[in-house]
């Protein structure tokens, strides 16, 4: 594999040419200085040496409105342990040199307000970044003043869905996504909900019918190689963040290869 | 200048650059919902009626344009208290509970959710649910249980379950952080009663009218006392900033009346234990919307303090961030200490026992001279009642 790849703007986003490949993805959500301030880095080159297709690095902030407790009380450590945007960023700056998976930063919208969105876009650039999770900056409001920013700097922002989502603002959502969809699978915050049922399963059906030009990843519920692979049968791929994060509070972050290999399902 | 701006929300949800919907998408159904019914809902003749009812024989309304002789004296002014205390429930908090209520159930609601601080939106929001017969889940910090016994009782003694909050600083702010996640796990039956002008689009205008009763009314009886529609001067404390926005509303594009905002400050604006929002808050996201709000340099929300529970939330309604930024409000700040004494000498000189909160509005007397004849009307916004401990407690009564 490719160990110093180096940012090429003529290239296509990593996002995409991930999701080109013909498998199923596997997403991982972690929230970055959490168990420790230094994990960071160590997180990301172990999620990629297990198999990890893609990692959503979660940018702490004090109020995650759409996340449960195990995110939140993460959230809350990583702040105490001292994490900050700019602490984050001078953590990934080399993180190129040793990582060829895509990275997404997952984070509320204010730490990045303030630290200036167009900033906080060059930024994400420079470090090969590919994409955003903004859970609360509402998709009329990027589309009309910061669509343009995200792409002079050749950032994917990916849009959440969920089963109450109508399909005339689906089909706007894939109107204006350029990479993939995030398809919560259920009404909930993270970590709330383990499992789908039949309302799940219908609500994926739905959505595979109606012909998006963008993939769809499921997110929320998925904890193991059973939700793994029931989400993974309607959708290209699937994130796991809960229960991720559960495993590296129970523990640390040594034994990353078991539980990846557990969703995985490697013999 | 003052004449051609509009202080009232734009068909965007915006005032000036603030407000919005910053939402997570799990709760844009419920906000949309609400967003295109809401205007239609309270436009209908059947709506208003209730509503109206509701207000006269439930809370009690009008309530009382009061002229505060002894006060008026001691401070060179005509001073016209606005008895919101003297409503059902001891706040202005229950004309917006109402109003919301009806909302509620015209949407075909069965369960109603709410966040509270002190208590006093709890209380309202649970008081309601009674009056309707619905379920009723209040979210109350931690701490601010332990703080609020009485409040936390009177809700519980009206039916509603309390849920402590038990994240992050675990008092109003992350009261409300549950009440949202609640909302985002319940989006087909549930209803959330915001308790401020805060919140995404359509809450602040929403609140903000059903509690402009408080000017429309206050108009009225001006007239009635003074000869004259419009005082110099409305005076309103700001927590979200809901009985702040009711008593400017129907004078915001009035030029020649003055509009001042109280904050609490505290134990100082520059002692780092404040809420003075206006002074030390940037602009950004908070809730569901963009306004004014305190945090560090790296957009993460902090913990203001307040003697006054209700006006301990790091931020303010969008629609009082841009009276702010435009200048058509004074924002003055009040300590912990100026609004104690404020209350106590309320008691002395009327005979009212006030809520902290509005103590901070009297406060602004020790601070601001006014001519004579100025006629200066100011939103007693509660009464003390639920404030009795803090008092008893600050001045070894
Ligand atoms: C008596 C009283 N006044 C004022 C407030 C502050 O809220 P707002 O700014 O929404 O009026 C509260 C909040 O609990 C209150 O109880």
């Amino acid at each position: 594999m490719d160990s110093c790849l180096r940012r090429n703007d003529k290239k296509m986003n990593r996002i995409n040419q991930k999701l080109q490949e013909d498998k199923k993805l596997l997403s991982i959500y972690f929230t970055a200085g959490y168990p420790n301030i230094n994990d960071t880095a160590t997180i990301i080159q172990d999620l990629e040496k297990n198999g990890v297709d893609m990692i959503e690095i979660g940018l702490p902030f004090s109020d995650p409105l759409a996340d449960g407790p195990t995110i939140q009380a993460s959230s809350t450590q990583a702040l105490k342990n001292g994490m900050t945007t700019e602490v984050l960023f001078e953590q990934l700056k080399d993180i190129r040199k040793s990582v060829s998976i895509p990275l997404i930063i997952m984070g509320y919208f204010n730490p990045m307000f303030q630290y200036g969105v167009d900033a906080f876009c060059k930024k994400c650039q420079e470090i090969g970044i590919d994409g955003l999770i903004i859970p609360d900056l509402p998709v009329d409001v990027y589309h009309e003043k910061y669509q343009t920013i995200f792409e002079k700097h050749g950032l994917i922002n990916v849009f959440l869905i969920t089963p109450q989502t109508s399909d005339e603002r689906i089909h706007y959502i894939d109107s204006i996504s350029n990479g993939f969809i995030y398809m919560v699978s259920s009404a909930s915050t993270t970590g709330a909900k383990v499992g789908f049922g039949e309302e799940q399963t219908q609500y994926f059906e739905r959505i595979g019918n109606m012909n998006l030009k963008n993939p769809q990843i499921v997110g929320f519920g998925i904890s193991n190689n059973q939700t793994f692979t029931q989400a993974t049968q309607y959708a290209k791929g699937a994130i796991i963040g809960s229960a991720f994060v559960k495993h590296v509070t129970n523990e640390g972050i040594s034994n990353i290869n078991h539980f990846i290999s557990s969703i995985l399902n490697h013999e | 200048m003052t004449e051609i701006m509009n202080y009232n929300v734009n068909e965007k949800g915006y005032y000036g650059e603030f407000g919005g919907a910053y939402i997570p998408e799990m709760l844009y159904p419920n906000v949309e919902e609400l967003r295109q019914n809401y205007l239609k809902v309270m436009a209908e003749p059947e709506f208003q009626k209730e509503f109206d009812q509701l207000l006269k024989d439930y809370v009690g309304r009008p309530s009382p344009l009061y002229f505060a002789k002894r006060l008026s004296e001691k401070y060179n002014a005509k001073i016209y208290l606005k008895r919101e205390d003297l409503n059902h429930t001891g706040a202005h908090k229950i004309n917006n509970t109402i109003g919301q209520i009806l909302m509620a159930k015209r949407l075909g609601k069965h369960r109603i959710i709410a966040e509270t601080g002190a208590g006093q939106h709890g209380v309202a929001t649970a008081t309601v649910c009674a009056l309707m017969g619905l379920e009723c889940i209040v979210y109350m910090g931690e701490i601010d249980i332990k703080r609020q016994a009485p409040n936390v009782a009177r809700m519980k003694m009206l039916g509603a379950t309390v849920v402590p909050a038990l994240s992050g600083s675990r008092t109003l702010k992350d009261a409300t952080n549950e009440a949202i996640r609640d909302w985002i796990n319940n989006p087909v039956d549930t209803h959330y009663i915001i308790g401020s002008a805060i919140g995404p689009h359509p809450y602040p205008d929403m609140v903000t009218k059903f509690q402009s009763v408080i000017s429309e009314e206050i108009k009225w009886q001006l007239n009635e006392h003074e000869g004259r529609e419009n005082p110099d001067y409305v005076v309103a404390c700001i927590g979200g900033g809901s009985n702040a926005a009711g008593t400017y509303y129907h004078f915001l594009h009035e030029p020649d009346v003055n509009i001042i905002a109280v904050e609490a400050a505290g134990l100082g604006v520059d002692s780092g234990e404040s809420a003075a929002t206006s002074v030390l808050g940037k602009e950004g996201i908070i809730h569901g919307c963009k306004t004014l709000l305190m945090q560090t340099n790296d957009g993460q929300i902090t913990e203001p303090y307040s003697i006054s529970a209700g006006l301990d939330y790091p931020g303010v309604g969008p629609m009082h961030a841009h009276l702010c930024k435009t200048g058509r409000a004074e924002f003055m700040a009040i300590t912990d200490d100026e609004a104690m004494k404020a209350g106590l000498k309320l008691c002395e000189l009327e005979g009212i026992i006030p809520a902290i909160e509005s103590s901070h509005a009297l406060a602004i007397f020790e601070q601001k001279s006014f001519k004579p004849n100025d006629v200066v009307v100011v939103s007693l916004s509660g009464r003390g009642d639920k404030d009795l401990e803090n008092y008893i407690e600050y001045f070894k009564i």
